[in-house]
C-alpha cells in the first residue's frame, strides 16, 4: 500500500482522520473521507486512469465534476456492478473496488492501442464508410468493432437494491446549491415560501467548495455552512444533496434522482435511490457553469485537466494534482487557480494566454509572484504518452490565426487548462428553453422561455462571486414574489463589488503544425478537430448531423467539455457565426440515471396490476395453468396428473360436447345502461337493430369504429324498460367503456342513457353442454328453466344455490349453455356449488383454450384473434348483422370505396392436413421458396376432438368465392408445406340444432 | 409533462388523463348525404397547427369527464380548459 505523496498536510472538506481503503484495477491505496475515486487516485499519485474510446489513448482525470471525459469506472462486481461511472463523482467508501473501462489486458498496456497508430486511417465516418459494404457482412465486423470500441460491461444479474419514487409539490425549486442557489433559497426562504433546494453534490456550497473564495469575512465554505443552519431552521425549506435534476418538463414538471446510499457501498438490498417527481410553481437554476479545455496536438495526455479541476483538487481535497504546473489560457479565471496551486506548493512554471495583453487583478497578482506570463502565445503539442512531461509552445503571428517561430519547450507534470466557461443551460433548454450567444463572453446564456423559471448566477452567464450572490438573492425573492408571497422587506443583500476580470478572447482551434496531429475536442470519443473539418468538407451542415457523424458530444458526459469547441469549428469553417450554427437540441437526463430509479418499485410482482376473478384460488388449488388476457389470470386449461396441454384440452372439449362444462367468465366486460334513451343509443353503437328487443331477451351485437372495423362484440340483454346490460371481449373492455363514454358526452349529451362499468361487480359462471340444464336445475329456484319458457336468448332473475343470479341462456360453444352471474363476492360460493351438484353428471371445469377450440367448431369469431382492426362485417360474413334501416358508428364507412372493393381478405374456414401456427401466410401458388404471392393467413388454428382433425381459421382474399379450392401453407422455417382445403367457418353443427334443446 | 386544469376537479397531472384529438369535430346528420372525400375529411383529415389548437382531453383516471382544452403546440401552454358543448375561444369566436 502506498501512501498518499500528493496529499497536503493540512486543509480542505477532507477528514485526515478517516482513512478508507480502496482498490483500482486491482491495487490497493488509501483515501480520506471526503474523498471522491479520482481526488483519491490523484494523491496516489495516479495519473493513467482510463483508455479513449476510439484510439484507446491514454487518459487521465481531467475534470472534478460531471463533466468528466476520460475518468470512467466499472464499480464493484456481479449484480451490484455498475459501468461508466465518472470516478469525479463517486464519492470514496471503505472497501471500493473500480476498474478502467475500454482497456485490454490492462491500462497500462492495452492491446487496442494500435487504433492510435493507424489514426490517420480511422477517421471521423470511418466506421460508416468502410464495413458498410457489403452489406450482409456488417453484423460479422460489427462484433469485432464493438469489443474494440466500448465502454463498461453491463451486469448480467439483476439489480438487487431497492429503489422508491416519491411525488413532491413545492412553490419555489432552487436547482444548484453554490452561491447563488443558496442565496435564491434564502431569500425564497425568508419569505415564507415553500422551497426545495437540490444539489448534486454531497454538501452545500458548489463552487465554494473548491474555489477558496471569500465571502465578507469568512470563507466561501463557512458561509455555505452558516446558510446551511439558517436553511434547516425554516420549516418550509427542504434541502435534498446527492440529488440531480436531469430532467425539466413542461409546466414546471422536474423529475431529480436523490443518490441515498451509493456513498456507504451500502450491500444488495438496501435503499439505494429515490426518483422525485417535483412540480414547481417557480424553478430557480442555479446550476453554475463548466468550463472549457483548449485545442491543440495532443492535448488529452494523463495530467492535463481544467483550470478549475486544479483549482478544486487542492482547495476541496487536498491534492496536489501535480508537482510543475503550466497553465493554458484564454481568460483571467486561469490565473486564480495559477495561485491557488502556487499556495499549495505546485511550482508553477508559466501561464500561457493567448491574448495579447492579459490584464485583470488576477493577472497581475500572478505576475507579480513573480510566475512567467507568457501572453500571446499558444500551446502546439505536449511531450509525453502515458504521463505529461513537457509542452511545446508558439508565439501567435500577427494576425492571430497562426504562428510565428521559436519552438519553447516547458518541463512540466500538469497542465490546466481554460477556454472559458460555459453556463450549464441544459435544464433551460430541455422544455424549450431559447439560449442566446453572449459574444463579449463567449457562451450562450438563456434567452426565452415559456416556463416560470429564473436563471441565476454562473448559469446565467454571470461568472463573478458577488454576482452570483446578488443574482441569486434577487432571483430567489422575484420568484418568491411570483408565486404570491408578500415582500419580506428589504433585501440583505451583499454590497456588490464588480471584479476586475479582463475579458476573454476565444480562440476556438488553430490550424495544426504538422500533418496528421491530434487536437481533441471530445476526448470521450476521440472526436479532433480535423474530423470537424472534415465533416463539413464532405458536406455536413447541420450541428445535429455533425454530432452524429463524427460522435462529437455523444455518450455519457454527452460533451460537456467539447461541445461549445465543436460547433465554433463548425462555423468557423463554414464560415458562418456561432448562433447560426446554434446548438444540438438538450434532452433529459442532463446525467446518466440508473434504470432502477426508473422502475422504482414497479418490477416483478409489481410491474404490472394484475387481475383476478373471485374464484381464482380455487383455480389455484385445483392445479390451473394460467393465461394472460389483458390483465387478467384465466384459467387456460386444467391438467389432471400424467396430461399434457392438447390432452387436457381435449378432454375438456369433450366433456362440453358430451356432458357438461363450466368456464370462469369472469372477466367479460359488462356495462349497466340506463335510461329512456338506451334504445336509440343502443342502434347507434350496434350494427343491428335493438328497438324490437323485448324485455327478458338478449341480442348479440357487432361494434365498429368508425371506419367501419370490427372493434368488439358481445351479448347485450334487455332487462327492463329502460335498463341494458352488455357484456364485452375481457381485452375490449375498458376500451369499448371509454368508446361508449366518448360519443355520450361528447356527441350525443342531448341522450338520456347512464352507463356503469360492472365488470368487477359480477361473477359470471359459464355451464355448457348437453347436461348444463339438469346441472343448473338443482341449483336454481324460482326460474322455470324449461325449453319453452327460457328459450336461448333469453334472461331470467332468480335464485342459484340461494344467491341471486341473472341467468342468460347463451353460448359461446354452440351447445346447450347458461351463464350465472352473481354478485362477484359470492363467486366463489357459487362455484363450489356447482362443483357439488356437478359432481354426477361429471362437471369438468374448462379453460379458455378449450373454449377458444370449441367456439372456433362453430366459426364464431374472437375480436381481436381473428379480426385486426382492418375487417368490416362483410369480410367476415356477417352482413345478417348489418341493419340497413339506421345509422350507426361506422356504418358510412362500409360504403368507401375501399371497403366494397372485390378482393378483401374474407373470414373462412380451412380444413388441414396438419397443425398449422397461428399467423402462418396462405398462398394459392407454391413456389420453392419465398417470394411468393401471399393471400392471407391463418388466425386460429387447433386440433378440433369433435372432428378429429386440425381445423383453422383464416383471413384470404375473395375466401368467400373460393369456397373449396385448395392453398398452400409454406412453413419455410420448418422446411414443411401444408395443403389446405377453403370451407365454411362453420364446421360443426352448421345448423345450430344443439343450441336449441 | 403537462398540468392540466380540469374543469371538474382542478389542476392534475397529464398521466391522469387521456387524449382526444383535436376538438369541435361534428359527426355529419347524415352520412348518407357525403361523397367518399367528404367522409373521409371528417374520418381522417385534422388540423395539425404549429400554434394554438382546440383539443379533447378526458379525465379517464378522475371524474371520467371530457373537456377542451385550448393547448399551444410548440410551447405548451394551455390557454383556456372549458366544458364540452361550449364554443371554441379565439378568432373563430362562437
Amino acid at each position: 500500500m502506498k501512501r498518499q505523496r500528493y496529499r497536503l498536510d493540512v486543509g480542505a472538506r477532507i477528514d485526515r482522520g478517516k482513512t478508507l481503503r480502496f482498490s483500482f484495477n486491482g491495487k490497493s491505496y488509501e483515501g480520506f473521507d471526503g474523498d471522491t475515486l479520482a481526488s483519491a487516485l490523484l494523491a496516489n499519485g495516479v495519473r493513467l486512469v482510463g483508455r479513449s474510446f476510439k484510439y484507446h489513448r491514454p487518459r487521465g482525470i481531467f475534470s472534478a465534476g460531471m463533466e468528466e471525459p476520460n475518468a470512467l469506472v466499472q464499480l464493484g462486481s456481479g449484480a451490484a456492478s455498475e459501468a461508466n461511472l465518472r470516478a469525479t463523482q463517486v464519492e470514496l467508501f471503505d472497501g471500493l473496488e473500480a476498474a478502467s473501462v475500454n482497456c485490454w489486458p490492462s491500462v497500462d498496456f492495452d492491446i487496442w492501442a494500435i487504433n492510435d497508430r493507424f489514426s490517420s486511417m480511422l477517421p471521423a465516418g470511418f466506421y460508416y464508410k468502410t464495413f458498410m459494404w457489403p452489406k450482409k457482412f456488417w453484423h460479422q465486423y460489427e462484433k469485432v468493432i464493438r469489443r474494440g470500441a466500448g465502454l463498461g460491461t453491463a451486469p448480467e444479474l439483476p439489480d438487487q437494491n431497492i429503489y422508491d419514487k416519491r411525488n413532491q409539490h413545492c412553490e419555489v425549486l432552487v436547482v444548484g446549491g453554490g452561491p447563488a442557489g443558496i442565496s435564491a433559497a434564502l431569500e425564497a426562504g425568508r419569505a415564507g415560501a415553500r422551497v426545495i433546494l437540490v444539489d448534486e453534490q454531497a454538501e452545500l456550497g458548489g463552487a465554494l467548495l473548491g474555489n477558496g473564495e471569500h465571502i465578507e469575512s469568512r470563507s466561501g465554505v463557512d458561509w455555505a455552512l452558516a446558510a446551511r443552519t439558517e436553511l434547516d431552521e425554516m420549516p418550509e425549506v427542504h434541502i435534498l444533496t446527492r440529488t440531480t435534476a436531469f430532467g425539466y418538463y413542461h409546466h414546471n414538471y422536474i423529475l431529480m434522482v436523490e443518490r441515498l446510499s451509493d456513498h456507504l457501498g451500502a450491500p444488495a438490498g438496501t435503499l439505494r435511490q429515490r426518483l422525485w417527481k417535483i412540480r414547481a410553481h417557480q424553478v430557480v437554476l442555479a446550476t453554475g457553469a463548466i468550463e472549457r479545455p483548449m485545442v491543440f496536438a495532443d492535448n488529452d495526455r494523463p495530467g492535463i485537466m481544467l483550470a478549475n479541476a486544479a483549482r478544486t483538487y487542492v482547495n476541496r481535497y487536498g491534492v496536489r494534482p501535480g508537482n510543475r504546473a503550466v497553465l493554458y489560457t484564454n481568460n483571467d479565471s486561469a490565473y486564480h487557480a495559477a495561485h491557488d496551486l502556487a499556495e499549495a506548493g505546485v511550482r508553477v512554471e508559466a501561464v500561457i494566454d493567448v491574448r495579447p495583453n492579459p490584464t485583470g487583478e488576477g493577472v497581475e497578482a500572478i505576475r507579480q509572484r513573480g510566475i512567467k506570463v507568457l501572453a500571446y502565445h499558444a500551446l502546439v503539442g505536449t511531450v509525453g504518452v502515458k504521463r505529461l512531461r513537457g509542452i511545446e509552445v508558439l508565439a501567435l503571428n500577427e494576425k492571430g490565426d497562426g504562428f510565428s517561430d521559436g519552438l519553447q519547450r516547458l518541463r512540466c507534470d500538469l497542465l490546466c487548462l481554460s477556454g472559458g466557461w460555459n453556463p450549464t443551460v441544459h435544464l433551460f433548454s430541455q422544455p424549450g428553453g431559447k439560449l442566446n450567444f453572449d459574444e463579449l463572453k463567449a457562451c450562450f446564456v438563456p434567452g426565452e422561455t415559456n416556463e416560470a423559471v429564473i436563471v441565476a448566477g454562473a448559469a446565467n452567464g454571470v461568472f463573478s462571486l458577488q454576482g452570483c450572490l446578488a443574482g441569486g438573492a434577487a432571483a430567489g425573492r422575484e420568484a418568491a414574489a411570483k408565486t404570491g408571497l408578500e415582500d419580506p422587506g428589504a433585501p440583505s443583500l451583499l454590497p456588490v463589488i464588480p471584479a476586475e476580470e479582463g475579458p476573454i478572447t476565444p480562440v476556438w482551434h488553430l490550424p495544426p503544425v504538422s500533418k496528421g496531429e491530434m487536437r481533441f475536442v471530445d476526448l470521450h470519443n476521440d472526436v479532433t478537430a480535423s474530423d470537424l473539418e472534415l465533416a463539413t468538407r464532405e458536406g455536413y451542415r447541420s450541428i445535429e448531423l455533425v454530432k452524429r457523424y463524427t460522435t462529437a458530444g455523444m455518450g455519457p458526459d454527452q460533451g460537456r467539455t467539447g461541445n461549445m469547441h465543436a460547433l465554433a469549428i463548425v462555423a468557423d469553417t463554414l464560415g458562418r457565426s456561432i448562433p447560426e450554427v446554434g446548438t444540438t437540441t438538450y434532452r433529459a437526463p442532463y446525467t446518466p440515471v440508473p434504470y432502477g430509479a426508473m422502475a422504482g418499485r414497479d418490477v416483478g410482482a409489481l410491474a404490472d396490476p394484475i387481475r383476478m376473478t373471485a374464484i381464482h384460488g380455487w383455480h389455484e388449488r385445483s392445479g390451473a395453468v394460467f393465461d394472460d388476457v389483458s390483465q387478467w389470470k384465466r384459467p387456460w386449461y386444467y391438467p389432471r396428473p400424467g396430461e399434457d396441454m392438447n390432452a387436457a384440452v381435449k378432454r375438456e372439449c369433450i366433456a362440453a360436447r358430451t356432458g357438461v362444462a363450466i368456464l370462469d367468465a369472469s372477466t367479460l366486460g359488462k356495462i349497466e345502461i340506463h335510461g329512456p334513451d338506451s334504445a336509440k343509443y343502443l342502434n347507434r353503437i350496434y350494427t343491428n337493430g335493438w328497438s324490437k328487443l323485448a324485455i327478458g331477451r338478449c341480442r348479440y351485437g357487432l361494434m365498429l369504429g368508425e371506419d367501419g372495423m370490427v372493434m368488439d362484440d358481445g351479448v347485450t340483454s334487455r332487462l327492463g324498460e329502460t335498463h341494458y346490460f352488455m357484456t364485452t371481449t375481457t381485452g375490449g373492455a375498458a376500451r369499448v367503456m371509454a368508446w361508449m363514454e366518448d360519443w355520450l358526452q361528447c356527441e350525443w349529451s342531448d341522450l338520456k342513457v347512464y352507463l356503469t362499468s360492472v365488470t368487477e361487480q359480477w361473477a359470471t359462471l359459464s355451464i355448457s353442454g348437453p347436461n348444463a340444464r339438469r346441472v343448473l336445475s338443482d341449483l336454481a329456484e324460482g326460474v322455470d328453466l324449461a325449453p319453452e319458457s327460457f328459450p336461448h336468448m333469453a334472461v331470467r332473475e332468480g335464485k342459484v344455490a340461494g344467491i341471486n343470479a341473472r341467468i342468460f341462456r347463451v353460448s359461446f360453444t354452440g351447445e346447450l349453455g347458461f351463464e350465472v352471474s352473481v354478485a362477484n363476492s359470492y363467486g366463489l360460493a357459487l362455484w363450489q356449488a356447482f362443483q357439488r351438484v356437478g359432481e354426477k353428471y361429471d362437471l369438468t371445469p374448462i379453460g379458455i383454450e378449450a373454449l377458444h377450440v370449441l367456439r372456433a367448431e362453430k366459426g364464431y369469431i374472437a375480436v381481436g384473434h381473428d379480426t385486426d382492426g382492418s375487417v368490416t362485417p362483410g369480410d367476415l360474413g356477417m352482413d345478417w348483422l348489418v341493419s340497413s334501416k339506421k345509422d350507426f358508428l361506422g356504418r358510412r364507412s362500409l360504403a368507401r370505396s375501399d371497403s366494397i372493393r372485390p378482393d378483401r381478405k374474407q373470414f373462412v374456414g380451412l380444413k388441414l392436413e396438419a397443425r398449422v401456427p397461428e399467423g402462418a401466410q396462405i398462398v394459392s401458388e407454391l413456389r420453392r421458396r419465398p417470394p411468393m404471392k401471399m393471400i392471407g393467413h391463418v388466425t386460429s388454428a387447433y386440433d378440433s376432438a369433435a372432428l378429429g382433425k386440425s381445423i383453422a381459421l383464416a383471413l384470404i382474399e375473395r375466401g368467400h368465392e373460393r369456397m373449396g379450392e385448395t392453398v398452400a401453407i409454406p412453413l419455410t422455417l420448418e422446411g414443411r408445406v401444408v395443403k389446405a382445403e377453403i370451407v365454411s367457418p362453420v364446421f360443426y353443427d352448421p345448423s345450430g340444432e344443439r343450441l336449441n334443446v | 409533462m403537462l398540468l392540466i386544469d380540469c374543469p371538474y376537479c382542478g389542476p392534475r397531472e397529464e398521466i391522469e388523463f387521456s387524449y382526444g384529438g383535436e376538438a369541435h369535430i361534428e359527426r355529419p346528420k347524415q352520412p348518407d348525404k357525403l361523397s367518399d372525400a367528404e367522409w373521409a375529411d371528417y374520418l381522417f383529415m385534422r388540423n395539425n397547427p404549429k400554434g394554438p389548437l382546440a383539443e379533447r382531453w378526458c379525465h379517464s383516471y378522475g371524474c371520467r369527464r371530457w373537456f377542451n382544452v385550448e393547448r399551444h403546440t410548440v410551447t405548451h401552454e394551455i390557454q383556456r380548459v372549458y366544458k364540452m358543448g361550449e364554443p371554441r375561444g379565439g378568432e373563430e369566436g362562437t
